[in-house]
């Protein structure tokens, strides 16, 4: 191409402007900084920064990279245990699994972009969490996914929905890593701010571990994977900030996801780390080239100085400004034994990956940046972590105690009439319409996916003996907003709990948790009240049941015009099976025992307070909701593991959103069977709009799971024996119905026909 | 019995049938990467499933005109099996090796789901003659692209010669749609006129345990197998 003397003029001034010009507090403003974030910054690097150096603290500094809102109260949460390798602060968490294995996990959230931009942005939140997993040396094997919706009925929600599921699936089938799992609910608080948030699990040699600490004064930085466009400018910044009518002019801030070249970088990364060339790599996630090269200067206590001439770039004319910021995906930063860039270079040939050398480490502890014979950015590296704005917010825990009884409730409809409208319920019915555009069997190791049990499980490769398959992997994600809603404190110990029972009801051992913590704006006493709270009450919980917090996410700001989330901690819990064929399903067999463990004989009236029943039924939801007894938890827990050993159970279901009989109806879908309930005692003969029967049916205690047994004589020996409460609730037949009182009050292949098509007739089908 | 499993930038089921094949003749298949040329003479190539070059421009296009198509098609011409699995199927046909075209998922969805495959009476080929007529195999499918159409010559071509390997059909007792892409005449996989070269949507990789939900992948490449080592 032609080029006018005129144009490289300008071009080169343009640099030149960038490195010489100093940043007004406007600007700062502008890119989301304080009036006192702005002068603390010209304090600590003595001088006005450019708008370089500006726009690298102001994505430093941003509630995304800094988390300058929750710092204070993350650094509370447990993080320790005996099977921890590494916790929060890396690129991933890692946990021992034992035959010198390591599973490494994060979940993360990609919120603000998917609203702007569904397709690319859930697509890029699951490229950017994979490259988490496998910049730690693991192959990823699994990913889930937790997403909220806003209300079923607003237009919106259905083009979000479609955008959202094809842009995961675009990413995770493409790149060939098996989406098993997750959760997906509806609620109009989630109408102007969606929840996308990606978990993956990788699995990785426990001696082979890679971290991102930059290493050897004088070393070279290498820049691999894909080129540097112009996309995802300040998408961090974007990512702290309030929503407005006008965030679809945000959308020139998403990334753009290649799901080929990042299999490729996949592959190319995990065949260069199985030699002896990496000292150190971090992923450019958030805040780009910025955030990967200061946070491995860092950590290292060492400097960086790059040449951004070096950098691979798509278009031409990038300023040093755009190439700092920019969040082109599939890219990565390394460090590496000096002398080995060729062997390395070999492989990312091979693949048909950009590999440039673009810098070395320093022992300076400034990051200094060259871009066309200008300096354009010197600064101190301490100032843009250590000095990154840390708030003690101001916060009021609001926690809910009124408590409803039964005889307060407004009683229209009958208990089948409750049940049909329960399965009508896009948050209860089936997701199968989203998870059949997910490949949930590519690697071949999958064992359990998409609600067949209450937790995902995937066999791990290369454990197999004689007589297992081996080893396997649980996997979970769990949260109850309204909970933490109605009470922060409470709603953070019943995600944490409800997510160790559907791993314990799959048949494996609660291991570990990845939290995504989802809220709108911590500059807001009661907001902040909830981030607070929740978190309380996730490491309460967490304690007890040693289940340590190993990496996490925070997305803030999740507001429009005002108007809040409501919030959202989602707990990603990881387990270990043993043995891969002692995995639970929820499917109950034919001439089943279905047992209630938790639940006393004595329980008669259900907790109803802040339930789905009282949503669907639009009776107030502002009520307290069900208490979480942590002993109680543990203890079923222990018993359902113990009982699962002694292999006595067919099938396990937890008890959780639509209570004892929406639980139980879903239990015997998959076989067409039928049950006779037995009520208590002081139920029989009640009436079918009796709200003391309502609250029985459809109440949501805590601590409870139903398991299924052909065995019940041992089972019940065995429990009495186990000090804990528990409830026969009816033998499965082959009749098809659900009798309550012995009358048959619905037909379950009936409703098991209304969960399956709730979802499709609602995307249109 | 020796095989060998293709690799192009972006598949991602090699490993799988890797693993498979292995599993059922005790041998690991030699790995043949795309730009290589020289390979042993072989009684097997399998193309795996992924996303070749990401299924940039259409999907297999681009490996169509990959440097090991060659040896592939000097395989072919010798009398040697292959069997192309799910983007396998799509290289077979962008390659010029199998006729008729994939096209989109009737649905416009990518869809993972078990389907039920129905062997039909065919000619003489190694991956059926050891399993009956009629019989049943039930085998996932995972993708997006794989609606097979052809004209009404072709269908009854492929018909009249034999050479429709399996057919989706309808598990009893359900009303669920049993054909997952729209395919015409529910075709699942077609033959080469030699027989020789089988060309499916179905993984059957993915079915080797009981804990997959079935085992009827490890049958039909046993038998295959069996009937390749004579």
């Amino acid at each position: 191409m032609m080029k006018t003397l005129n144009e490289d003029l300008y071009n080169i001034n343009e640099n030149e402007y960038l490195a010489q010009q100093e940043s007004k507090l406007e600007e700062a403003l502008e890119m989301g900084l304080t009036e006192d974030e702005f002068n603390l910054i010209c304090t600590k690097i003595k001088k006005k920064p450019n708008k370089t150096e500006l726009g690298i603290f102001s994505a430093m500094f941003s509630e995304h990279c800094s988390y300058k809102s929750s710092k204070k109260w993350l650094k509370t949460l447990p993080t320790k245990a005996n099977h921890v390798i590494q916790g929060p602060g890396e690129n991933a968490g890692v946990i021992d699994i034992g035959n010198d294995l390591a599973a490494v996990f994060k979940i993360e959230s990609h919120n603000h972009p998917s609203f702007i931009e569904p397709y690319q942005g859930a697509a890029t939140g699951v490229g950017g969490i994979l490259r988490d997993v496998f910049t730690m040396g693991a192959r990823p094997i699994a990913l889930l996914n937790a997403l909220r919706f806003g209300s079923p009925t607003q237009p919106l929600t259905k083009h979000l929905v479609s955008g959202v599921v094809k842009g995961i699936g675009g990413y995770g089938n493409c790149i060939g890593i098996p989406t098993v799992g997750g959760e997906t609910n509806f609620n109009q608080s989630y109408d102007g701010n969606i929840l996308v948030n990606a978990m993956a699990v990788g699995l990785a040699n426990k001696h082979r571990i890679f971290y991102s600490a930059a290493t050897g004064s004088g070393n070279p930085v290498i820049y691999v994977g894909a080129k540097t466009g112009r996309d995802g400018i300040h998408g961090a910044t974007m990512a702290s900030t309030e929503f407005t009518e006008n965030s679809s002019e945000k959308r020139p801030t998403v990334q753009v996801g290649d799901p080929f070249t990042g299999k490729l970088l996949l592959e190319a990364c995990l065949e260069l780390m199985s030699t002896d060339a990496v000292l150190s790599i971090q992923d450019m996630g958030a805040a780009g080239l910025t955030s990967s090269s200061v946070e491995m200067a860092s950590k290292g206590s060492l400097g960086m100085h790059l040449n951004l001439d070096l950098v691979p770039t798509r278009e031409e004319k990038m300023t040093s400004y755009e190439i700092m910021l920019s969040e082109s995906q599939e890219r990565m930063l390394m460090i590496l034994k000096p002398g080995s860039e060729e062997k390395a270079k070999m492989i990312f040939d091979k693949w048909d990956l950009d590999f440039s050398v673009i810098g070395e480490v320093t022992k300076t502890g400034r990051l200094i940046l060259d871009k066309d014979g200008f300096e354009a950015c010197n600064i101190p590296i301490n100032p843009l972590v250590e000095d990154a704005p840390e708030y003690d917010r101001p916060y009021k825990i609001i926690q809910n105690k009124k408590i409803i009884k039964p005889n307060e409730l407004n009683i229209n409809e009958t208990i089948s009439e409750i049940l049909t409208k329960m399965f009508k319920n896009p948050n209860i019915a089936s997701k199968r319409w989203i998870w059949e555009q997910y490949d949930s069997s590519v690697m071949g190791d999958t064992i359990s996916s998409n609600s067949k049990s209450d937790a995902a499980i995937v066999k791990i490769h290369g454990t197999e003996s004689t007589k297992s398959l081996g080893k396997g992997i649980a996997m979970t994600t769990d949260c109850t907003p309204r909970y933490v809603k109605s009470d922060p404190i409470n709603g953070g110990m019943q995600a944490v709990c409800e997510a160790a029972r559907n791993i314990a009801a799959s048949g494996a051992k609660p291991m570990a948790i990845t939290n995504n913590l989802n809220f709108g704006n911590p500059e807001k006493l009661n907001i902040m009240g909830e981030i607070v709270g929740s978190i309380k009450g996730i490491s309460k919980a967490a304690s007890f049941l040693n289940t340590p917090i190993v990496s996490g996410n925070v997305s803030l700001y999740n507001e429009t015009n005002g108007k809040g989330i409501l919030p959202t901690p989602v707990i990603g819990m990881v387990g270990v099976i043993d043995e891969v064929e002692n995995c639970l399903e929820i499917n109950a067999q034919d001439d089943n025992t279905l047992i209630v463990l938790g639940q006393s004989k004595n329980l008669i009236e259900g907790w109803i307070g802040c339930s789905v029943y009282q949503e669907i039924t639009n009776n107030k939801t502002d009520t307290a909701p069900p208490p979480v007894y942590l002993v109680n938890e543990k203890k079923i827990i222990d018993i359902l593991l113990k009982l699962n050993n002694k292999k006595l159970l067919t099938a396990a279901h937890d008890i959780s959103d639509g209570g004892l009989l929406t639980t139980t109806c879903e239990m015997l879908f998959k076989n067409n069977l039928g049950l006779s309930i037995n009520l208590p005692k002081s139920l029989f003969k009640c009436d079918s709009k009796d709200p003391t029967l309502h609250s029985w049916c459809f109440g949501e205690d805590q601590g409870r799971i139903i398991v299924a047994t052909d065995k019940i004589d041992d089972v019940e020996s065995f429990l009495e024996d186990g000090n804990i409460d528990y409830f026969i609730l009816g033998k499965t037949n082959s009749s098809n119905n659900l009798n309550l009182n012995d009358k048959t009050i619905i037909s379950i292949s009936d409703i098991k026909e209304l969960n399956n098509q709730t979802l499709p007739s609602l995307m249109g089908e | 019995m020796r095989s060998g499993v293709t690799i192009f930038p972006g598949s991602n089921c090699d490993r799988d049938i890797i693993v498979a094949l292995k599993e059922i003749s005790g041998k690991t298949p030699i790995k043949m990467w795309h730009k290589d040329t020289e390979f042993p003479n072989l009684d097997l190539i399998v193309i795996p499933g992924g996303f070749s070059f990401g299924d940039y421009l259409r999907c297999g296009a681009l490996a169509a005109r990959s440097p090991i198509i060659k040896n592939i098609k000097n395989h072919i011409s010798r009398g040697g099996a292959v069997l192309g699995i799910c983007n396998g199927f799509q290289i077979l046909i962008e390659a010029g090796i199998l006729p008729g075209s994939l096209i989109r998922n009737e649905k416009l969805l990518f869809t993972c789901r078990k389907t039920i495959l129905e062997i039909q009476d065919s000619m003489i080929s190694p991956f059926l003659s050891g399993l009956k007529k009629g019989q049943y195999l039930n085998i996932p499918v995972a993708h997006n692209e794989g609606n097979f159409f052809a004209s009404e010559t072709l269908l009854n071509e492929l018909k009249n010669e034999g050479r429709i390997a399996f057919k989706y059909v309808k598990e009893a007792n359900t009303d669920d749609d049993y054909n997952p892409n729209g395919s015409c005449n529910d075709i699942a996989g077609i033959l080469s006129k030699n027989g020789k070269v089988l060309g499916m949507m179905p993984h059957p990789e993915r079915a080797i345990y009981n804990l997959h939900g079935g085992t009827d992948g490890l049958k039909f490449l046993s038998k295959t197998f069996e009937k390749l080592i004579g």
